[in-house]
């Protein structure tokens, strides 16, 4: 069976600058697939060539298995819930969701049909009457959704459609949208800015940065085993320190940061030699707090330090240890038992962790 | 309302009252009366619908009136139908500075008086106007042409003069028109023709009303245009108008033409905002 | 269709070919009428027998140019002095109006609203005679009560002005209201918080901000008052503006002075537009 939606090499240059280049990859029928960059990455890009509101430089694009780069974007088999979700407003919600099977020249009555089926199972019926501009946030979400669902595409793009909305209804309806999916059992093609919504819905989830790949994985992937320092930057919270590494045996290896501190890691079968420089990445969460130096005996990194401050924020609350012999800032997760519920600004910690925890790779890679 | 809000309140609606009533209200209402008002010796004068009646039982003023009113019609039409491709151009194909630019050119004729415009159109259409002269020059006509004082001038000349009044509102409207909406609509399968008739238009309607509006007012209101540009027979209605209260010294009858024309313009310009669901504040303010 | 749709080349190029065609159609009479300022004949028509300055600065007839020309000097004068008259009086106007609809909420204001902008939709030359048989009216009755003869309510320069005024000041309050509404209120709370009384915090916060709205209203009125012939034409007396003053001459035969004189018209209003949009940038 061919794959939904396949690319292959695909580049595309806006004047000097390359805003695509060269990607390739391929979303099995029925999937998730997330695309998660900064702005400005290539993202955007990559969904308006798909859609066909770009014309790829080079390289080619299929659904299911057949070209379609020559195809105009009304007769591909792929629809779009836009940015800013592009209702039109001057068709009640019954008419937005049947324009596509109007232009189709489905007739009349099953154009009816097909609309309550598709209001039914957004769990809005009977709203076909409604104004668009009289939705709420999460409605006007569904609709144009279901604008796109009820023509069946193979594939469904979804270009940043909860970017405008607050955070409470974001965190909702990402949950909505996975449901959806399965519900549809569509293909859908999300991009995003946001390293949560990509983690929370996708099956599988590519990093770009400055129009390439970086890497192309499952959640679980992106976040513990980062092929790329950008990926480790970008995917997750981490601390980072910049430095030179100072030994390397077999796959552990030691590196001295610019503001002095010793670090332990491993290289987890990355290439890195003595006197390269490195960026290493530890997630706050992968670092123990303790009172005494004991109790981090089997860490093989320890650090003595004073809290600078203290991040409250309920379940992910975090301090900032500034480490006492170095001049490095230390965000380390706060356990929830409680036992630090009593520390305050100043107070003198220890913390540790394990170098293999981390992640390190040569500089120059970000 | 305290008795500070109260002042300020007074003082701001004293200059709004006098202008509405003593140059808008008032003088119409008292045109309206003298209309209605029928000589019937020296300085005696009595109430009656006389000048109207004049007006349908004299066929030249009958049919100035509806030739009017139909060109005036005509040539909002044809101001839309080329204003229009050009208004989408601007709001929607062109981009940044060349955007701005043809949407500043544009305008660049309405800061000219229309008499110059007219006058233009007069070089250009005349016997030995310029067209007529490249058209012989091109060997397409044997002799000179003259294209000047016919309807078609006319209509040339309206349009021309109203093409502004077209283009700002729609390029206006157009322009709040997201990209984003028109791909949606390609993207769920639309052609040019379906987007164009179910998003496009819809959206631009009120900026089409307003256009119309002032394109259709300002063409039956005109005297400049017919006058230089119409021949011996193209009569507008305006010059009935000019002639009673100049030449005639008729101001009953005059009085009577302009209640009118009033009455045709407020009635179309009512007709077309009932017509759309639209409203006077909305479409001008 | 939008540029991100393709769309075959032969439909781009139709469509760009009819708008160059559109702003050929748009330029041609201003750029005959500026052409033909410069021929050295009696007519501003074919054939061209050479370049001139006569019909700007020539001072022997046939050819007297526009600057030795006393009734079109005399008329740019009327002109320029009526149309600053009805900027002053249709600013002013509109500012009160556009702070009273902005500020104050009042019974009738809604029908006082759409009242305000019906002199939009009434022909210029309705507005002209309905003010022309108002004030001759009055007129009259004064003379025949008390044989005062009041000048100022006859066909002259009061006149012209009143009925400029009387649909200017309609898009002078538009123009004005259109900022005033973008207007941050705090902004003037706050002056008062900082110890300003009302008047001096709208004084010195919201005159201000207002005043580009207000240079722009200015310009406008004035260019719409300087090239009105509507209204102007039935209100005229003795004294007749720029407009009127070349109609007369149009009516007789044109000669290229009136190229001329259309040539400045158009240099001068592109000046004071270009003006209006360097102090528009700036507010």
């Amino acid at each position: 069976m061919s794959p939904d939606l396949e690319c292959k090499n695909l580049t595309r240059r806006f004047g000097d600058t390359l805003a695509v280049d060269n990607v390739s990859f391929s979303v099995p029928r029925g999937s998730f697939f997330s695309i998660l960059g900064p702005s400005g990455c290539g993202k955007t890009t990559i969904m308006r060539m798909i859609a066909g509101f770009l014309e790829p430089s080079s390289g080619d694009i299929l659904i299911r298995g057949k070209s379609v780069v020559d195809t105009p974007p009304n007769k591909r088999p792929v629809n779009m819930v836009f940015q800013h979700l592009a209702l039109f407003p001057m068709m009640n919600v019954a008419d937005n969701i049947g324009y596509g099977l109007r232009r189709a020249g489905v007739a009349k009555p099953e154009i009816a049909r097909k609309v309550e089926e598709a209001l039914d199972r957004i769990g809005l019926p009977g709203i076909g009457s409604r104004k668009v501009n009289e939705l709420s946030g999460g409605q006007k979400q569904r609709v144009a959704i279901a604008r796109c669902m009820v023509l069946e595409p193979d594939v469904l793009l979804l270009d940043e459609p909860l970017g405008a909305l607050d955070l409470k209804l974001r965190e909702r309806l990402k949950v909505e949208l996975k449901s959806l999916q399965a519900a549809f059992d569509t293909t859908f093609v999300y991009i995003t800015h946001d390293q949560s919504e990509a983690l929370v819905m996708s099956d599988r989830i590519a990093v770009m940065n400055e129009g390439r790949f970086e890497q192309v994985g499952s959640g679980q992937d992106l976040y513990y085993r980062p092929d790329t320092a950008f990926v480790a930057g970008f995917v997750g919270d981490t601390n980072r320190w910049s430095g030179r590494i100072e030994r390397v045996s077999g796959d552990e290896m030691e590196m001295r940061t610019d503001s002095g501190m010793l670090m332990r890691g491993a290289t987890h079968g990355r290439s890195l030699s003595e006197g390269d420089r490195a960026d290493v990445f530890v997630r706050p969460e992968a670092i123990r707090i303790a009172h005494s130096a004991e109790e981090l005996a089997h860490f093989d990194n320890r650090i003595t330090g004073k809290v600078e401050s203290i991040l409250f924020n309920g379940a992910a609350s975090r301090i900032l240890v500034q480490d006492s012999s170095a001049s490095g800032e230390i965000e380390v997760n706060l356990p929830q038992s409680g036992e630090f519920s009593g520390l305050s600004r100043g107070c003198e910690v220890q913390i540790g962790w394990s170098g293999a925890q981390g992640n390190c790779f040569a500089a120059g890679d970000a | 309302m305290r008795a500070e809000a109260k002042l300020g309140l007074i003082l701001l609606l004293t200059p709004l009252l006098l202008w509405l009533s003593l140059l808008i209200l008032i003088p119409h209402v008292d045109m309206f009366l003298v209309s209605l008002r029928e000589r019937i010796g020296v300085g005696e004068y009595r109430i009656s619908f006389a000048n109207y009646l004049t007006f349908i039982n004299e066929p030249l003023y009958l049919r100035t009136f509806i030739r009017t009113a139909v060109m005036s019609t005509l040539a909002t039409m044809i101001t839309l139908l080329i204003a229009f491709p050009v208004s989408y151009y601007i709001a929607k194909i062109a981009r940044g500075r060349v955007q701005s630019a043809l949407f500043l050119l544009c305008l660049v004729p309405f800061w000219v008086s229309e008499l110059v415009r007219t006058f233009g159109w007069m070089i250009l259409l005349r016997e030995t106007g310029l067209i007529s002269n490249l058209l012989q020059w091109a060997g397409l006509v044997d002799g000179p042409v003259e294209m000047l004082y016919n309807d078609a001038a006319i209509m040339v000349g309206l349009v021309y003069t109203s093409m502004l009044f077209m283009v700002v509102p729609l390029v206006t409207t157009l322009e709040s028109l997201p990209d984003e909406v028109i791909e949606a609509g390609y993207d769920l399968g639309g052609g040019g023709g379906a987007v164009m008739r179910e998003i496009v238009i819809p959206h631009a309607a009120p900026g089409i009303v307003s256009g119309c509006i002032v394109v259709f007012m300002l063409s039956l209101g005109n005297y400049l245009t017919p006058i230089m540009l119409g021949g011996k027979d193209s009569l507008w209605f305006t010059e009935l108008i000019y002639s009673q209260f100049i030449v005639r010294f008729n101001w009953e009858l005059g009085a009577a033409f302009g209640f009118l024309l009033l009455g045709l313009s407020s009635a179309i310009v009512w007709g077309m905002l009932k017509l759309t669901g639209q409203s006077l504040e909305k479409t001008m303010g | 269709m939008t540029p991100s749709i393709p769309q075959p080349r032969i439909v781009t190029l139709a469509y760009t070919g009819y708008v160059i065609a559109f702003f050929v159609f748009l330029a041609l009479p201003l750029v005959v009428v500026a052409v033909f300022a410069f021929n050295d004949s009696q007519f501003p028509s074919l054939p061209w027998e050479g370049f001139t300055w006569n019909w700007f600065f020539g001072s022997e007839r046939p050819m007297i140019g526009v600057f030795h020309e006393r009734s079109i000097l005399r008329a740019i004068g009327t002109s320029a002095f009526v149309a600053v008259l009805v900027s002053i009086l249709s600013v002013a106007v509109g500012l009160s109006n556009a702070f009273l609809f902005n500020r104050y909420r009042f019974r009738g204001q809604e029908i006082l609203y759409i009242f305000m902008l019906l002199p939009l939709v009434i022909p210029g030359i309705v507005l002209g005679i309905s003010i022309l048989v108002f004030s001759s009216r009055i007129a009259n009755g004064m003379w025949d009560l008390a044989q005062w003869d009041i000048e100022a309510l006859r066909p002259g320069l009061t006149l012209v002005v009143l009925g400029q005024f009387s649909f200017i000041a309609t898009i002078s309050t538009l123009v004005i209201a259109a900022r005033l509404q973008k207007f941050d209120r705090t902004l003037e709370e706050a002056a008062m918080n900082l110890g300003a009384n009302r008047i001096t915090a709208v004084r010195t916060i919201t005159l201000p901000y207002l005043g580009p709205a207000m240079i722009g209203a200015f310009v406008v009125a004035f260019l719409m008052s300087f090239e009105n012939f509507n209204t102007t034409l039935m209100l005229v007396g003795s004294d007749a503006p720029l407009t009127i003053a070349m109609f007369d001459r149009l009516k007789e035969g044109s000669t290229p002075l009136l190229n001329a004189v259309s040539l400045l018209l158009m240099l001068g209003s592109s000046c004071l537009a270009l003006v209006m949009i360097a102090f528009q940038r700036k507010g």
